[in-house]
């Protein structure tokens, strides 16, 4: 989780995101960051996020999208 | 001859009145209404004394959008885009150079506008677009306008650190899209799935084409270009049959697999434009949607809209390069070495632009306009312009024009065009910096800013989103202890890249 959030803080040092729970929906990311956070968290934790799985649910918290990377750890 | 642009729509609303214009899947106008909504605030404005002047359109993206640019025309005035999301200090600067007496703004956007530094009056669209048409004047200032006139300006990153406002006028308009629309072959059943903002030029190709031929527009909204499924799921709704995105539009499509759970069903024109088409990602929608026509369009927002276009006619490897192929009719692409003579077969040279499609110049800028909008080098004999573009480009082995690469620090990044020098200047205007350097990593689709001073990273991140839109902001911000300097005292560029 803590890689995640440095992937995270990096793009916008001023969001909480332990706490955010409305990333997309509050349109706090845009494209940009999707992009940026799919290539870096298929860096970090070598696991691919396919276009499918790419829907604001599991966007709008780093909670959610720490648990998409771990189901898809577990499947690879 | 067609001398206003938008005898289009006076034209179209006689034969499709009742046909959807613009659409953003929930709202939408017919062309009724477009012309109806525009009269109205063309003939606000003239009402309000405002003629041959800007006007500030600071509104959300919308159908009700393009029908206030059209009644800005009507009124015998000329548009100007401004990007919501912009920050304040970069609005600023564009409120500075134009200084409009008027600025329409939606129920969303009107808080904003009215806490800005802004001099003129700031209206509703939805209270203006009522106001009673008065034919007679709207007639008066139509017969009044010459194709040479003013219609728009939309703002383009300047490496001075201050926006340039490219100016475009009646002729070159209607010069791009006669000859745009006769080369990508659309008409009455195009279906556009729009992509660009409207505070770019490359929307004209949409808005403008839709009046022409009385095609229809569906402005996609903005958030859907980071839900790749959802995405197509739209475009498969509304039937979207032409699309012409940007570059990573298309591959944030293709790069994430997304064709594995959807496909486009009903897309058979895809052209594309800002930067070079990757070929493997290229080659995954050829697969995808085999039966599509594929074009590349290349051209600055200087040339309005785009010049050049290569319909795609032969199979691509990785590593090819995609042609630019050939300019529009009408419009000539001289290739300029460094002699300013005609490149030979194969040269390299700098890509330059004549014909009716030159747009004015830079607004209220007349040094930056003398550097790029030259004397034409191979006429000495009577005033020709020609914009030079930066770009250096060749010819292939086909007759086909090539994109090489840039001759200064203009980057292409997610669609948008930007000077590294503009970031560079916002950095260092900023107190704890000692000097900064960006450079572009390619390979990552980065913006990387190397820097040296007292503040910290996260800090000086935070001070960058108040004064950068969020397209130019560096995707990675190291800081060094001192900046490398070349022999000239100049920043060494190439050492920062080697760093990446």
């Amino acid at each position: 989780m803590g890689e995640l959030i440095e992937i995270l803080s990096s793009l916008h040092p001023d969001v909480d995101f332990e706490n955010c729970k409305n990333l997309v929906d509050g349109k706090i990311l845009d494209s940009f960051d999707i992009i940026t956070i799919i290539s870096e968290v298929a860096e970090t934790f070598d696991v691919t996020i396919s276009a499918k799985y790419i829907v604001p649910e599991n966007f709008n918290s780093a909670e959610a999208l720490y648990a998409l990377i771990q189901k898809l750890e577990d499947e690879e | 001859m067609q001398t206003h642009v938008l005898d289009y729509l006076r034209e179209i609303v006689k034969t499709v009145p009742d046909k959807m214009a613009y659409s953003n899947g929930k709202e939408s106008l017919t062309f009724r209404e477009v012309y109806g909504q525009s009269r109205a605030i063309g003939t606000f404005l003239s009402d309000s004394g405002i003629y041959r002047e800007p006007v500030v359109i600071f509104m959300n993206k919308h159908p009700k959008m393009a029908a206030a640019f059209f009644g800005v025309i009507w009124g015998g005035n000329y548009y100007v885009p401004v990007d919501v999301e912009m920050p304040e200090s970069r609005i600023h600067l564009i409120l500075e150079n134009i200084r409009a007496k008027v600025m329409i703004c939606d129920a969303g956007t009107v808080e904003v506008a009215e806490r800005m530094a802004f001099d003129g009056k700031i209206v509703l669209y939805d209270e203006i677009c009522h106001t009673g048409i008065k034919e007679a004047i709207l007639q008066e200032i139509y017969e009044k306008a010459l194709d040479t006139d003013p219609i728009y300006i939309v703002f383009t990153s300047g490496s001075t650190g201050i926006p340039k406002g490219v100016t475009a006028c009646h002729r070159s308009v209607i010069d791009y899209i006669d000859h745009l629309s006769e080369a990508l072959g659309f008409d009455e059943n195009t279906v556009f799935g729009n992509q660009a903002p409207l505070y770019m030029d490359a929307c004209l190709r949409e808005l403008f084409s839709a009046v022409k031929f009385g095609a229809s527009v569906y402005l996609i909204p903005k958030e859907l270009f980071m839900l790749p499924v959802r995405l197509v799921e739209f475009m498969n709704e509304y039937q979207i049959n032409t699309v012409c995105w940007v570059v990573s539009a298309l591959t944030l499509i293709s790069a994430l697999g997304t064709f594995e759970t959807v496909i486009p069903e009903y897309l058979r024109l895809i052209a594309f434009v800002s930067e070079a088409f990757p070929v493997k990602q290229f080659n995954k929608w050829k697969a995808a949607v085999p039966d599509a026509k594929y074009v590349n369009l290349y051209g600055p927002t200087e040339g309005t809209g785009v010049c050049c276009y290569y319909t795609v006619d032969r199979e691509f490897l990785p590593g090819d390069i995609i042609p630019i192929g050939k300019p529009f009719k009408n419009t000539e692409i001289l290739l300029l070495n460094e002699e300013n003579e005609r490149c030979r077969q194969g040269e390299e040279g700098e890509i330059c632009i004549r014909g009716a499609s030159l747009t004015l110049g830079y607004y209220n800028n007349p040094e930056k306009t003398a550097e790029a909008f030259v004397q034409n080098p191979l006429n000495s004999f009577y005033p020709e312009l020609i914009y030079r573009t930066g770009d250096i480009g060749r010819i292939n082995d086909r007759g086909e024009l090539e994109f090489v690469s840039r001759r200064d620090y203009q980057i292409k990044h997610m669609g948008h065009r930007i000077e590294l020098g503009e970031i560079e200047v916002n950095v260092n205007t900023l107190d704890g910096i000692a000097a900064a350097g960006c450079v572009y990593d390619k390979a990552k689709s980065k913006i990387v800013l190397y820097y040296s001073g007292e503040t910290d990273e996260k800090a000086l991140m935070v001070s960058l989103k108040e004064r950068l839109p969020r397209y130019m902001l560096p995707g990675k911000i190291i800081r060094l202890e001192k900046l490398p300097y070349t022999a000239n005292g100049k920043l060494d560029r190439m050492t920062l890249m080697k760093m990446l």
